[in-house]
């Protein structure tokens, strides 16, 4: 779990059936799970292991991600929107911990 | 680490690279880099910019023995005055009696406010993995508060202007077991080491886009890194015993870089290999 809130960046505004570009950046350490302690002990994975975010109860995009992923990860994709409503973005931990973030778009 | 090749493989490399380089200019991962960098480019995109936030948030919070904030921080515009301070560093402070960089200042700050010794903020000024440093945390926050603002060093007061004397002596100053100089490296134009250009960094272009730049965000070790350690691992590089964080030496080696980038904007955190 992070102790930095997640970077979002969505477009307050778009048009009716507008593409817009959502980028969100996460703090996290993204601990492969391949290295080892100077005492030979393997350091336990402990990553974001998936993403997803949602349009007003929609599933927008969805990933899962692996232990080759570097640090703090860095998310850039598209959605088309047609209504006014709420991006909300969740980062699943390998602890179980859920970070959650919303982000609010207005359509006109 | 790679096998080390026989003599027919290197041979063969280096036909494979003339071969290339028949066909087409050679592509030097610097190219691959600047693409990497301009993706990053946004604000949103840079790791760095995490490091802000958390520097800003820990400016703010009560900490130390005397469970104050850093807040009363004077950085040299004044108590309490982050933004563009860094733009105007390194500079002589009248309460410490002697010249300081950001870095130092902000150890310096946390002694006398909150009651950590300087020793331990020296200490604890380079992360490790997983373990984040709250200098770096803290040296990024006010860097990037002078972002976009010309690097600005203060050469009024005498102690200043020795500091940019003594600091112009040590870049050129050859010497340990390389007989290495700052120079030796950074003083020239389209020059490389293996693949990673090199800085010129007595000149005002080269050293500007450097300079203004630090704190940067380092991939390849997934932190920030503040001029300081830039200092240490410069020193270490070339062999030179370990250099004290925030020592005379140091800022002097700062003050003579910022004169060096001068004009240049802050772009704090840039994005480093």
């Amino acid at each position: 779990m992070s102790e930095t809130k997640p970077r979002i960046k969505v477009p307050e505004t778009a048009a009716a059936g507008e593409v817009v570009t959502i980028k969100t950046l996460m703090s996290h350490i993204m601990e492969s799970g391949q290295r080892k302690d100077k005492d030979g002990n393997v350091i336990p994975r402990k990553i974001i292991n998936k993403f997803t975010c949602e349009f007003n109860g929609k599933p927008v995009f969805a990933c899962n991600l692996e232990g080759g992923i570097s640090a703090n990860p860095y998310m850039e994709f598209t959605a088309k929107v047609t209504e006014s409503g709420t991006f909300k973005f969740a980062w699943v931990d390998d602890d179980g911990t859920v970070t959650t973030a919303e982000q609010a778009i207005a359509v006109k | 680490m790679m096998p080390r090749r026989g003599k027919l493989g290197r041979l063969f490399a280096g036909v494979a690279l003339a071969a290339a380089a028949a066909f087409a200019a050679p592509a030097w991962a610097d190219n691959e880099l600047d693409t990497y960098k301009k993706m990053l480019a946004d604000p949103f995109a840079n790791p760095g910019n995490l490091y802000v936030d958390e520097g800003e948030a820990l400016w703010k919070k009560p900490a130390g023995p005397k469970n104050v904030s850093l807040e009363k921080c004077d950085l040299g515009l004044g108590a309490g005055v982050v933004k563009g301070a860094h733009a105007k560093m390194p500079r002589f402070f009248a309460d410490a009696g002697r010249v300081m960089d950001t870095d130092t200042r902000i150890a310096w700050c946390r002694e006398q406010l909150q009651g950590i010794p300087f020793a331990d903020s020296a200490k604890t000024a380079f992360s490790a993995r997983g373990k984040k440093s709250d200098m770096e945390l803290l040296t990024t926050y006010v860097a990037n508060q002078s972002a976009g603002m010309p690097l600005s060093p203060q050469l009024g007061h005498e102690k200043e202007k020795e500091a940019l004397a003594i600091g112009e002596a040590l870049f050129f100053r050859r010497g340990s077991l390389l007989d290495y100089s700052c120079a030796t490296c950074h003083a020239a134009s389209d020059t490389r080491i293996r693949l990673q250009p090199l800085a010129h960094l007595t000149e005002n272009k080269s050293a500007g886009k450097v300079v203004g730049g630090w704190p940067v965000y380092r991939v390849s070790q997934e932190s920030v890194r503040a001029m300081q350690n830039r200092m240490w691992d410069c020193h270490w590089q070339m062999r030179y015993p370990s250099i004290d964080f925030g020592s005379e030496a140091t800022v002097a080696l700062v003050m003579y870089l910022t004169k060096m980038g001068e004009g240049a904007p802050v772009t704090a955190p840039a994005l480093a290999r």
